[in-house]
């Protein structure tokens, strides 16, 4: 077993915190608008599918530039979010959860619509003949016919946000403890002399991160796929 | 209890205009070829597809009337529905599929009612399980009671049997029978199949390209050969009510009565009830002038000739009244007694010199029966 220093397990820490926040908080807006583009007709549909897959293409550094832009303590929308909820972004964790959750977004959009789109349509022609209106058809039969999806989506988006880097970096700087997650620590490390080690730690327990959450995700998968079938 | 449907639909290379009413409660079978509109006119009084104009009625409950601007949401139609594909929620067990149009319904069945039809099914021992793990009987079993509980002013059975093999059908169709006979609700069975439309119902509406062809009880339409070659698949024949009289199990007979006419048909088990229905195929009855003997044909029946109707091909097609008293062709037209149809070559009818108010003999090679004969 490798033994971490307190730095280290801080920057691991503080990476899950980052992450499980940023799913936790992303999700329900991801349901809703992998529900709208899978389901729903209205025009802008296709904006709306490119805007939510922005973050996949958009250099990460760009999307940091544009939050620091947004959500600045001197931007508009920054301003008033500090001054109504005293909720600031800059060189905070939260704003750290706020980047990763945009950039894992389209992960858990992407996933939750796929699982949205197989669901029998017929089903929910029998759900309106049986009584059922639109939301509690949602309730009823969009969302636990989507469960395995919906897993699937947050455990990747989960994932992809431990790694995320270029828009934490720009966007709330690298503040150890605070925004210090563990690329930007892998980062710090190799610009440390004689940092090689840290680093090499540091990037095995990204590979065991990864890797944990791959295997995690299939169990889910599989227990669901179990279940539906007993 | 009445159903009125006139309704007019535009959709790319298919128009549909149908026209129809219903007007007693029982079986109704909307009878057609694969493509001619069945679904379509089904969605459309369930409220899933909408027409271009017209109106659909359930007694005095407008479903949609263009000209008003009414157009009834689904789940205000009250229909229950069982689809081709019984579309039973896979995630939920049967009980929960059961209920689940029951526990959204203010106007719930009573209690003893909801266990009647429970009862009925025979699915207390499928309740936990999922639907995945059902036959396709079993599904379908389920599909009629989850749209049953619900509570509905009419039943839409958009060919529920079509997806099941021999055996399974004939595991269900003892099920629609008892619908048929103890619940008094109206019900729409769509089918292209000429065996369920003899079995089961007692109206039916023949609908071809997206037209209604003719609307009728099943005792007049089954004899129609005009529809044979318009609705594809219809084999014109005799549907015949008739009374189990007695049985013989040791000589593996059971004597039924139709009209006044006495026949034998294979040993029938003891069945619920002594009201059964026959189905004579057109092309299972020979004609012959004389009363045949020594001939393996159980039921051979004295006719009168009431007309004689050319068909597309080479045949004709007969049709007889019961008996060959004096005024037995007014009698048929008049006080319903039964009529029986064969189709026989031109040659036959020619040699035979058959023409109408001839007296002659209906001998019937095979005669399908059916009635709730099950050992229960």
């Amino acid at each position: 077993m490798i033994s971490l220093t307190p730095a280290e397990i801080e920057a691991l820490l503080l990476s899950l915190r980052i992450s499980g926040v940023a799913v936790a908080c992303a999700l329900p807006f991801a349901v809703a608008v992998a529900t709208a583009l899978a389901l729903g007709r209205f025009p802008g549909r296709f904006i709306l599918d490119a805007i939510v897959h922005l973050p996949l293409i958009l250099p990460p550094v760009v999307m940091g530039y544009l939050l620091l832009i947004g959500f600045g303590t001197r931007a508009p929308l920054g301003a008033w979010l500090y001054e109504t909820f005293d909720l600031r972004f800059v060189f905070s964790w939260t704003g750290a959860a706020l980047a990763s959750a945009i950039v894992s977004f389209p992960f858990q959009v992407r996933a939750i619509r796929l699982s949205l789109e197989n669901v029998d349509h017929g089903l929910y022609q029998a759900a309106e003949t049986l009584g059922a209106g639109a939301i509690d058809r949602f309730f009823s039969l969009t969302l636990p016919l989507a469960l395995p999806g919906i897993i699937a989506g947050a455990i990747t988006a989960f994932a992809a946000s431990l790694g995320e880097f270029g828009a934490i970096i720009t966007f709330v700087s690298n503040v150890p403890g605070e925004t210090r997650t563990l690329p930007l620590a892998i980062y710090t490390a190799i610009q440390t002399p004689g940092g090689e080690l840290a680093a090499a730690r540091l990037a095995a327990l990204s590979i065991g991160l990864a890797f944990t959450g791959l295997l995690l995700s299939e169990l889910a998968l599989h227990r669901i796929r179990k279940r539906a079938a007993s | 209890m009445s159903i009125g449907v006139n309704v007019e639909y535009h959709l790319k290379n298919f128009q549909l205009s149908a026209e129809f009413n219903i007007p007693e409660p029982g079986i109704t079978a909307l009878f057609g070829p694969s493509g001619s509109g069945k679904t379509t006119l089904v969605n459309m009084i369930a409220g899933l597809v909408r027409p271009d104009r017209g109106h659909i009625q359930i007694n005095d409950h407008v479903l949609f009337e263009h000209s008003r601007g009414i157009n009834l949401p689904v789940r205000e139609r009250r229909v229950g529905c069982v689809f081709q594909d019984n579309r039973l929620f896979p995630h939920k067990s049967v009980r929960e599929n059961l209920f689940y149009g029951a526990r959204r319904n203010p106007h719930k069945l009573p209690q003893d009612e909801q266990q009647s039809i429970l009862d009925m099914l025979d699915i207390a021992d499928l309740m936990d399980r999922r639907p995945n793990l059902l036959s396709g009987g079993e599904k379908q079993r389920v599909a009629l009671g989850r749209a049953l509980l619900s509570n509905p002013d009419v039943l839409l059975l958009d060919e529920p049997l079509s997806a099941l093999d021999h055996a399974r059908k004939q595991e269900i169709l003892p099920y629609l029978e008892w619908l048929r006979d103890h619940r008094k609700i109206p019900i729409l069975y769509v089918t292209h199949a000429i065996d369920e439309v003899a079995r089961l119902t007692d109206h039916m509406v023949v609908i071809d390209q997206g037209k209604t062809l003719a609307t009728g009880s099943v005792f007049d339409m089954l004899g129609r050969t005009d529809l044979a070659p318009l609705a594809g698949r219809f084999d014109a024949g005799t549907v015949l009510p008739a009374r189990i009289v007695s049985r013989d199990p040791k000589a593996e007979v059971s004597f039924l009565e139709c009209g006044e006419q006495r026949l034998v048909v294979p040993y029938l088990g003891r069945p619920n009830t002594d009201r059964v229905r026959l189905h004579v195929r057109a092309r299972d009855v020979m004609i012959a002038r004389t009363p045949p003997r020594d001939i393996s044909a159980n039921n051979i029946i004295p006719v009168t000739i009431t007309k004689i109707t050319d068909t597309p091909g080479d045949t004709i097609d007969v049709t007889m009244c019961f008996g060959q008293d004096a005024d037995a062709t007014l009698l048929a037209e008049t006080s319903g007694r039964p009529k029986i149809h064969a189709r026989i070559t031109k040659w036959s009818g020619s040699r035979l010199k058959l023409q109408p108010h001839q007296k002659v003999f209906a001998v019937i090679k095979s005669v399908t029966v059916n009635g709730q004969l099950r050992d229960r």
